[in-house]
């Protein structure tokens, strides 16, 4: 309806795509920054406070007979001679341009995005992550279309039979959902699907292996995150329809003639959604550094398993990887979010 | 049917003892109660109420928040019985006939293709009840594809047409145009073009002017008054503000309490108004030519509650002459309306010569 | 009227999970015994013995774990399973005999065609290579390969993580610079090794060692060929000598080894290279790794660290002919340090020992099946000249139980007869040890001690307790840990934990702070004998020594539950791996 000649022969948008142009360009750059803080933080919280409480940093990689010269080797090859804020360059540098790295007389290059070495495997990071990364956007993205298809639903037809048998069942089954924790309902549900009735697998394999084998392994992982979120989402959509159903302009198209079906799903839902998706891109965000409770529960080998491990190892180059994954996924879902509202909510698009 | 009426006497004036009802009117409300269940007790907000109104009239309906003027309003629209999803329905009965067709015993469907296109509705605040997603021009669009069967193209033509006709500049480009992007009053005008798309024969503005500038106000009544002359549809105008209906007006009904106190034609109630509460509202309407303090007499305290209406005349707490009959009977029996001139009923206690004596020596002067 | 709403809610929520959990008791237990091929042998069938004894080749052997190797570079792993495992693709010039129990710790020739010839000092150790030993690309493996790999644990400074004692064995002054500073041509520049050919190798000691072959015998002596040398990042991909070889490795998630068909059966004495191929599948949760091995998809846990509280109950109920119940070769102790006061009061020490409820710290470890036996004294069972009924302060002649009266009397001989406040510091990783301080806690407040359990960060025991000034400063009168033997001897258990020149500024062993000239000649005595009978006594001899100084409180000589699936064959515990089965043997039926 709305042919792209008005859109330009409109006075009101021409300043409009250059605002938005702005608009990105200030939030990158505010990314960016963002970013650098983050990492200074994990930095910061590697390296100053066991020095502050008197530890060695570099006993941490020395195993059982720490011999002198291991320290050394050690100290030199994580770089804790170096002021941290010359860390913290050569690391962003090594993600833009790659780096050199130097042991034992040979020379290393590790290409752009480097993101350095394991200091417990002597791996390079990015594959590893690279490697986990499909695991942990397949549970997250599979577990998003579940839990916004079963909370909206349950959302929807709790609020608008509110008080009702299926009001009430939905929003039992919600509470249950938030307040039961995942290892409680994953365990439960891999004690009784998998072990109990072998009725899906209980182990992960890679989607380029076998489609129905990674299906099967993903499915338990899926429903009970979904039952987690979507027990969040069916809330928040029961409270936010509840709200929307009592606006002035649901009022209206009801006083047009609209079929209350359409005046539901197109008045009410548009702007049901507009919190739904907001909290979508952070949870979706937030996801992407893993879903360590339930990559754990099932053996997922996703990032959540590898920050876990590399927390309890102290792998610094790996833990900087997955935060620097996570907050860039945060940062880029929120950016999509903020774009996907201009679209939804036209007194946002300015903004 | 008219058997069954306890008041007895309508707003409308109809005899008690007629049984051959004339051809009725194009709108007439009967006996209408609208009551709402809640946890505190029964919500009485509309209560035996009625009225009757012809093509190319207009009623006004006048009362403070609270008074039910605007539960009438949706009653007749039916917006009361759709999607009241969970909350406690509400409860109507008595009659409302549209143009020969009784509408509350009438099928939903058949009441929603009604709305829009036979009846439609301007409301108050224009910011809120045009949704803010969509462009004008979409939900204008919208209101006329709900009751024609046309494409996109044409009804597009048709809401051009009748932003056009709003007093809208460049409306073949303000029709892409989101609420937010519109003034107060481009937006009423906005709302005002969406309801009459179908060319509905009644009309109701619930206080179309209230969230508006004084100097917008005017325009959007001049507007409202053209209009019907043009479309020649039933106007019901309802206000808090007398002063609303006063030019646009041909009759005007007075709620208090979910009930009508007064019902006369513009000039009966502007001129000879008989009921205290009539007396306040008029007292309370800003004028021009007088000064401040001498321009505003509100009626004080506030409506009562429509949970224990109590027995007696509901203005009685806030009726300065609530004493003026003799005994008790303004605080035990409720006053049904009664004739008071041609046409014109009032509910109040009070003698015809203490009300003309209150109103021409206490009143009058100070109007 | 809000408060009883959300009650009333939040009790029907429990009744859904309660509802919920009746659904999987319900559902558990379906499994049964016959699952996978054939029988369980029985309850401890292959503790110490071999079971389901079999030549039948083929199959892959699954292993699963929860903890990957520190590194599967032979230099740089300190890890008892990666040893075990190591052997699958490299091979020393002697190894732990084959066989199952107390036997396997007898060392026998693996590259070597016979055990060392010893030069009547004691100091000259010549070996001879045996013929048709292949590297995976079809290469023999040379002398020089061997003391290559042998110079690579002089590059602590790359190839930090494993364990040093040939380095300090053969040059204990440190003049060799190791390999990668090597200016020598051929990189082989330890005056110490002599290559004189290709299949001639000879170690020269400055001192007499009687455990010198036992250090040859551990994966850090491994050849490595140097042009295959990745330096820090062998362990991704170590250059095979064995019957396996890598095919593929993703640390903490999956290794996979499958033949090298350049290794000849006619080499190796050792191994059975049975599976076609072996994998090794990595988790993080140790309750679904044993669901997974109940389950029958796994065959062992290589970590062989024992069972969880939930598996282990499964198992002893239904599939009790999987589990075996050995020794791990483990003492778990509680030390005190001489530094951190009023410690450095024997009496304090001896108070500790009297007063703790022995019983109930062994309850809190998991019992006598999961935790293992009341520990009586510091020498465990896997290593020459143990005793386990060597039981000085008579902790199992009182079943275990507190002596309040004795500890009360050394308290007042210490000079605290009202006790004292001390801090109990324990591995934040452990749970067992944290449950273990709290046992010890519980029981010392009864004699008046006050002792606050300090939970550390379990990554970084080297730099906290492995620091004594750290350990002073937070008044760390108690350290909860473990050891085992590095190699079945006095001298690979005992030395870090006792002798004085082990106590360093950070990576210190000896938490205890034993700084005794007496000890420190009793272990000089005792390396330099190379009769192994004699040694055992005089190692024997030095656990006494150390239980009378009242240093340690040992908890438990360590067992524990460990799954083996039912086709598994060749299956049996070892000494000489702590009480894990021989890797290097095992097959799938």
């Amino acid at each position: 309806m709305n042919s792209p000649q008005n859109r330009e022969s409109s006075p009101g948008h021409r300043p409009a795509r250059k605002a938005v142009l702005t608009y990105l360009i200030r939030r990158l750059f505010a990314v960016v920054v963002m970013l650098v803080v983050v990492m200074l933080a994990v930095f910061g919280i590697f390296f100053l406070i066991p020095k502050w409480t008197g530890v060695d940093p570099a006993t941490m990689f020395a195993g059982k007979q720490a011999d002198a010269q291991a320290l050394e080797g050690i100290r030199q090859k994580l770089g804790l001679d170096d002021p941290i804020i010359v860390q913290l360059f050569d690391f962003f540098r090594g993600i833009l341009a790659g780096r050199d790295y130097t042991s034992a007389g040979d020379t290393y290059h590790c290409e752009a995005p480097c993101f350095g070495y394991s200091f417990k495997t002597e791996q390079a990071i990015w594959p590893i992550l690279a490697d986990r990364l499909p695991v942990t956007l397949g549970l997250a993205v599979g577990a998003a279309i579940i839990w916004l298809v079963i909370g909206l639903a349950a959302g929807v037809v709790s609020a608008l039979r509110r008080g009702s048998i299926w009001d009430r069942a939905a929003m039992g089954m919600a509470l249950s959902g938030v307040s039961l924790p995942i290892y409680f309902t994953g365990l439960l549900s891999l004690a009784i699907f998998s072990y109990g009735l072998g009725l899906v697998s209980n182990e992960y394999t890679p989607v380029e292996e076998s489609f129905p084998d990674w299906f099967s392994g993903m499915i338990l992982p899926w429903l009970t995150l979904a039952f987690l979120f979507g027990a969040m989402y069916a809330r928040l959509t029961r409270a936010t329809m509840l709200e929307v159903m009592g606006e002035d302009y649901i009022r209206t198209a009801r006083a047009k003639g609209v079929r209350e079906p359409v005046v539901i799903r197109k008045h009410a839902m548009r702007s049901t959604m507009t919190p739904i998706i907001t909290l979508l891109g952070v949870d979706l965000g937030a996801l992407m550094g893993g879903a360590i409770l339930t990559e754990t529960t099932f053996s997922l080998p996703g990032l959540g398993q590898a920050v876990l491990k590399a927390i309890g190892e102290k792998d610094l180059p790996l833990i900087l990887g997955v935060t620097l994954i996570t907050a860039s996924a945060v940062v880029v879902a929120n950016l999509i979010v903020d774009l996907l509202y201009g679209v939804i909510d036209p007194r946002v698009r300015l903004a | 049917m008219t058997e069954s009426h306890k008041t007895g006497v309508s707003a409308v004036g109809e005899p008690a003892t007629a049984t051959a009802a004339p051809a009725r009117s194009f709108l007439e409300v009967r006996d209408l109660h609208v009551h709402f269940p809640t946890e505190d007790g029964l919500v009485k907000s509309v209560d035996g109420l009625s009225f009757r109104l012809e093509k190319g009239k207009t009623l006004g309906i006048v009362g403070e928040s609270g008074s039910g003027k605007s539960v009438t309003s949706l009653g007749v629209m039916g917006l009361h019985t759709v999607g009241q999803y969970g909350r406690q329905k509400a409860r109507l009965s008595g009659e409302i006939w549209l143009d020969g067709q009784e509408l509350l015993s009438a099928d939903p469907d058949t009441v929603r293709k009604l709305r829009g296109r036979e009846m439609a509705m301007i409301f108050q605040d224009p910011l809120s009840a045009l949704h803010p997603y969509f462009t004008i021009g979409h939900q204008i669009i919208e209101a006329y594809r709900v009751h024609h069967d046309v494409d996109k193209k044409t009804a597009r033509k048709r809401a051009v047409e009748l932003l056009d006709r709003v007093g809208i500049p460049q409306p073949d480009q303000r029709v892409n145009s989101y609420p937010h992007e519109f003034s107060g009053g481009m937006r009423q005008r906005a709302m005002i073009a969406m309801s009459l798309v179908n060319n509905p024969e009644l009309l109701i503005a619930d206080e179309p002017t209230t969230a508006l500038d004084v100097t917008v106000q005017a325009q959007i009544l001049d507007l409202i008054r053209d209009l019907q002359k043009e479309f020649g549809s039933a106007v019901i105008i309802i206000t808090h503000d007398l002063g609303v209906v006063a030019e646009l007006a041909d009759d005007i009904l007075v709620m208090y309490g979910g009930r009508c106190v007064e019902y006369g034609t513009a000039e009966q109630v502007f001129y000879e108004p008989q009921h205290p509460y009539t007396w306040g509202l008029l007292g309370s309407m800003p004028r021009i030519d007088r000064a401040q303090s001498e321009r505003l007499i509100p009626v004080k305290g506030s409506p009562p509650s429509l949970i224990n209406i109590p027995d007696g005349c509901a203005f009685n707490p806030r009726c300065p002459y609530a004493d003026v009959p003799k005994g008790n009977v303004t605080r035990t029996e409720r006053p049904e309306l009664r004739e008071v001139g041609d046409g014109h009923l009032s509910a109040c206690h009070m003698e015809r010569g203490d009300r003309d004596r209150i109103w021409n020596e206490e009143i009058a002067p100070k109007l | 009227m809000t408060t009883q709403r959300s009650s009333r809610r939040r009790i029907a929520a429990s009744a859904v999970a309660v509802a919920a959990l009746l659904v999987t008791a319900g559902c558990g237990g379906g499994g049964s015994d016959g699952e996978g091929d054939g029988k369980a042998p029985g309850f401890n069938a292959a503790n110490g013995k071999t079971a389901n004894a079999s030549d039948k080749k083929g199959g892959t052997l699954k292993f699963i774990g929860t903890q990957d190797a520190d590194s599967w570079d032979t230099t740089r792993g300190y890890y008892g399973f990666a040893w075990d495992f190591m052997r699958y693709y490299s091979r020393t010039l002697i190894t732990s005999k084959p066989v199952a129990g107390k036997e396997s710790s007898e060392l026998v020739p693996d590259l070597a065609k016979a055990k060392a010839k010893i030069s009547d000092d004691g100091k000259t150790y010549s070996y001879e290579l045996r013929d048709g030993i292949t590297w995976e690309d079809g290469k023999p493996v040379t002398s020089k390969d061997i003391k290559y790999g042998i110079e690579r644990q002089w590059a602590q400074d790359v190839l930090s993580g494993g364990p040093i004692y040939l380095k300090d064995t053969l040059d204990p002054d440190g003049k060799y610079k190791g390999p990668y500073k090597d200016k020598s041509k051929d990189k082989l520049g330890l005056e110490a090794i002599e290559t004189p050919s290709d299949t001639e190798i000879v170690f020269k000691l400055p001192k007499r060692n009687g455990d010198f072959e036992q250090m040859l015998a551990m994966p850090s002596a491994s050849p490595v060929r140097q042009d295959k040398d990745t330096k820090s990042k062998y362990g991704l991909k170590p250059f095979s000598n064995g019957p396996y070889k890598f095919e593929s490795y993703t640390p903490n998630k999956k290794l996979s080894l499958v033949r090298n068909p350049e290794w000849k059966k006619s080499s190796d004495n050792i191994r059975k290279a049975l599976p076609d191929k072996i994998t090794l599948t990595l988790i993080t949760n140790s309750d679904e790794m044993d669901k997974r091995l109940i389950n029958g998809d796994y065959d062992l846990d290589i970590n062989a660290t024992g069972m969880e509280a939930a598996g282990r109950q499964t198992a002893l109920k239904e599939h009790k002919g999987n589990i075996d119940n050995p020794s791990t070769g483990y003492i778990r102790y509680a030390v005190f340090p001489q530094t951190v006061k009023p410690f450095d009061n024997i009496h304090c020490r001896k108070a500790m020992i009297y007063g703790s409820d022995h019983k109930s710290i062994q309850n809190a470890r998991g019992g006598p099946l999961a935790g293992g036996d009341i520990g009586t004294n510091m020498l465990p069972k896997l290593v020459p000249g143990s005793d386990l009924s060597f039981d000085p302060y008579g902790i199992a002649k009182n079943d275990g139980k507190a002596d309040v009266a004795k500890a009360k009397a050394e308290l007042k001989k210490c000079g605290k007869p009202n006790g004292f406040k001390t801090t109990i510091a324990v591995r934040n990783n452990k749970q067992v040890e944290i449950a273990s301080a709290e046992a010890m806690q519980a029981s010392l407040k009864k004699i008046g001690i006050e002792a606050e359990v300090d939970e550390y960060d379990g990554a970084q025991t080297t730099g906290i307790i492995g620091n004594p000034e750290y350990v002073k400063k937070k008044n760390y009168g108690i350290i909860i840990m473990g050891w085992g033997p590095d190699f079945p001897s006095g001298q690979g258990y005992g030395m870090p934990l006792w002798h004085s020149k082990y106590i360093l500024d950070n990576g210190n062993n000896n938490y205890a702070m034993i700084d005794d000239k007496k000890i420190d000649g009793m272990f000089a005595d005792a390396i330099a004998e190379l009769d192994k009978k004699k040694a055992a006594e005089k190692y024997a001899a030095i656990n006494a020594e150390v239980m009378k100084g009242a240093y340690y409180l040992p908890f438990t000589f360590e067992k524990n539950i460990i799954w083996r699936s039912s086709r598994l064959t060749n299956v049996g515990t070892t000494d000489a791996f702590s009480g894990r089965y021989d890797y290097a043997v095992l097959g799938v039926k």
